[in-house]
């Protein structure tokens, strides 16, 4: 059954919605927008697993639930091995013709936390397996639904409520893990870097991953105004200057492909990133020019494979 | 026509799971188990079993894909042992609370430090409160028979739970015993497909899990105790069934030269036919004892632990693993309360050994049994007395 849609430019949407509005994500949530687009590019075909996290008590508290397909809270850590079990029967159980053959997305979809900590062996797991999975995981650069904590995501400087701004520490003390790169590393054919306020980028790479014969990751910059201390209607506005500054570039490895996606002629200075953000307010000078020779570097380096491979 | 053939413990857990058609196997290797699912890996390889077999990194990510499996409609199955087991423990609440008829073989294995690979019920034990039946096999064709039987009676839609069937690691896991395999065909007539009324279904969304209030969750929970409990009543018509197809009947606490004894003594597990010899020689000289066997450990088999008890006098557990710090071994501290408003007139005698593959010979088993009539007429200056353990 084709969808009914919407044309924005080139770009055809479909209008089905499979996430009900009036879930609790609070205002500007970006992983309420992605949630919403990623969904609408996979379709009413998909299985949803999402670990503990804000979604937990935000999509479905009992009686009610925004989610329009099957969805299921999954324990903190296993939200990939549970789509890996939920693959593995669907392909073996239409083998053997006990249901009809059709393709199905298995998507889980979690957070940093759930990804690049207390998930990353299930998650290398599932991907050196080869499962037939969409994860996406929804970076939002903390333990955000208890309260602000850090995790590997969180980024250089940045304050959580276990990275604070101290008289003698000044927030993370680290540089963010850089999840694309581990799970590129797996050779999967397609990871990819996305931000809701791209969002037809988002959703052709969200579709491209669930086309990918195996597993597809896309891991998406999700701005929150609640731990980054912002206004609410900035969230579009913040992850764009994530991507115009450098600080997350949006790119894809297709079969170990790059491709930069956003690619400007000049960076934006970081700070134009880090200022309207309360999380980075006490950031020193000295801090400021640290992140932004780290990104400066980074890019460069990305850049660079993305020429070399080109040539 | 059935077949007599030589088998070890593993080797019969993989067989009734593969004469089970299982379509999802997820497992990681841990001993003393691994036999299991490398059995069930050459059955795939050679065709033998048409089955996803998914090697996963982690029991964790084990557990998780037999979640995710069976709740997508598939027989799933998986086996493990000790710190394995402990990995998974997480996930197993969930696996029950999800309503999902995993079955899974524990070859049973102490806990370490210090570190082990021996046999012993410690893995087993920690599991009581997960929502997870629990069947106690004595010998491989008990293996077989247990695991069949399960699929049957955790898929029945008035059940739908998962069941952990034990094994002693080495005693059973690596000895080879005859055992009888049945027919396909018998199977068959045993065995249903399985058919999950709310499998993950794109036509049907639904959500699975959800988050509860204070206002709801203690209804949940009594309700996933009742189901267990009155599951008793399908495993009984189950092994029922069971028997009448294929010529061996089980109960959930199996009596040998019980019937009128005035001591019993009670274990768990493959130690049980050790201790059988004992109590023949000590019929043989004329004493009084018999033994009961517990199979069913969850569902707590109350109703036939009162009748198993009905002539008897005096009680003597063996548990196989030690609740430290606690009153006693888990079996005799539950055995004690379930008998503590019916039966006062019981003398009681708890003891724990054979931890770690210290198996007790005929003899000792003997002495446990003298040990505990002691106990029992004149007490016991601990509270948790061990046997054949120094110090």
């Amino acid at each position: 059954m084709e969808s009914e849609v919407i044309k924005f430019g080139k770009n055809l949407v479909a209008k089905d919605e499979f996430l009900s509005s009036g879930h609790r994500a609070c205002q500007g949530c970006g992983s309420a927008l992605l949630i919403r687009l990623a969904l609408k590019a996979l379709g009413k075909d998909t299985i949803v697993c999402v670990p503990a996290g804000c979604w937990s008590g935000v999509g479905s508290m009992y009686p009610e639930t925004a989610w329009e397909v099957p969805w299921m809270q999954t324990l903190f850590e296993n939200s990939s091995a549970v789509a890996s079990g939920i693959e593995s029967a669907f392909r073996i159980l239409m083998e053997k013709g006990r249901i009809p053959e059709k393709h199905v997305n298995f998507l889980a979809l979690a957070g940093d936390g759930a990804t690049n900590d207390i998930g990353v062996a299930a998650l290398s797991g599932v991907l050196e397996r080869g499962h037939d999975i969409v994860y996406i995981c929804m970076d939002n650069e903390a333990y955000m639904n208890t309260g602000i904590q850090r995790s590997s995501a969180t980024p250089y400087g940045a304050a959580t409520t276990t990275s604070p701004a101290g008289k003698v520490v000044p927030g993370q003390t680290t540089w963010k893990k850089d999840m694309p790169a581990i799970v590129a590393a797996h050779e999967i054919p397609y990871v990819a870097t996305a931000c809701p306020s791209y969002p037809f980028d988002l959703m052709n790479k969200v579709r491209k991953a669930a086309e990918a014969k195996g597993p597809g990751y896309v891991h998406v910059l999700s701005p929150c105004p609640t731990g980054w201390r912002f206004p609410p209607q900035l969230t579009v506005e913040i992850g764009r200057l994530a991507v115009e500054t450098g600080f997350f570039p949006l790119y894809e490895v297709e079969d170990g492909r790059y491709k930069l996606n956003v690619d400007r002629p000049t960076l934006k200075p970081v700070l134009d990133y880090l200022k309207p953000q309360g999380r980075f307010r006490h950031l020193s000078e000295k801090q400021i020019d640290k992140i932004q020779a780290r990104v400066n570097r980074k890019y460069a380096e990305l850049k660079a494979r993305v020429t070399a491979q080109a040539a | 026509m059935s077949k007599r053939v030589p088998l070890e413990g593993s080797f019969a857990a993989a067989e009734a799971a593969r004469m089970a058609d299982v379509d999802v196997i997820a497992a990681y290797p841990i001993t003393p188990q691994s036999h299991i699912i490398e059995r069930l890996a050459d059955f795939v390889a050679n065709g033998e079993l048409n089955a996803a077999y998914i090697p996963v990194e982690s029991e964790h990510s084990a557990m998780s894909a037999c979640w995710g499996a069976s709740g997508a409609g598939a027989r799933t199955f998986t086996a493990t042992a000790s710190q394995g087991f402990f990995l998974m423990h997480e996930v197993l609440y969930f696996v029950a609370g999800m309503r999902l008829p995993v079955v899974m073989t524990v070859a049973n294995r102490a806990v370490g430090p210090p570190t082990n690979i021996w046999g012993d019920h410690s893995d087993a034990m920690s599991a009581r409160d997960t929502g997870w039946i629990q069947i106690f096999a004595a010998n491989n064709q008990e293996i077989f028979d247990f695991v069949l039987s399960c699929f049957r009676f955790c898929e029945d839609p008035r059940v739908l739970l998962p069941a952990m069937v034990h094994l002693d690691g080495f005693t059973l896991s690596h000895v080879v015993e005859p055992v009888i395999l049945p027919e396909q065909e018998e199977v068959n007539r045993f065995l249903p497909k399985y058919q999950h009324p709310y499998v993950y279904d794109t036509d049907k969304p639904m959500s699975y899990g959800i988050v509860m209030s204070p206002d709801t969750y203690a209804e949940v929970k009594k309700a996933q105790d009742i189901t267990l409990r009155e599951s008793k009543e399908v495993i009984l018509q189950a092994w029922k069934e069971f028997g009448d197809i294929f010529g061996r009947y089980y109960s959930p606490i199996e009596g040998y030269r019980s019937q009128g004894a005035k001591t019993l003594l009670m274990s768990t597990g493959a130690l049980s036919e050790t201790a059988k010899v004992a109590i023949d020689r000590k019929r043989d000289r004329g004493e009084d004892v018999g033994l009961l066997t517990l199979h069913l450990w969850r569902p707590f088999p109350f109703q036939e632990l009162y009748e198993a008890l009905k002539d008897a006098e005096t009680l003597i557990v063996f548990d196989r693993s030690i609740s430290l710090g606690g009153p006693g071994g888990p079996i005799i501290s539950e055995v004690k309360s379930a008998l503590f408003d019916r039966r006062r007139d019981i003398k009681f005698a708890g003891l724990v050994g054979a931890l770690c593959g210290r198996n007790p010979s005929v003899e000792q088993f003997e002495e446990i049994i003298d040990r505990g009539r002691e106990i029992a007429e004149k007490g016991s200056s601990e509270v948790l007395e061990t046997i054949g353990i120094r110090g």
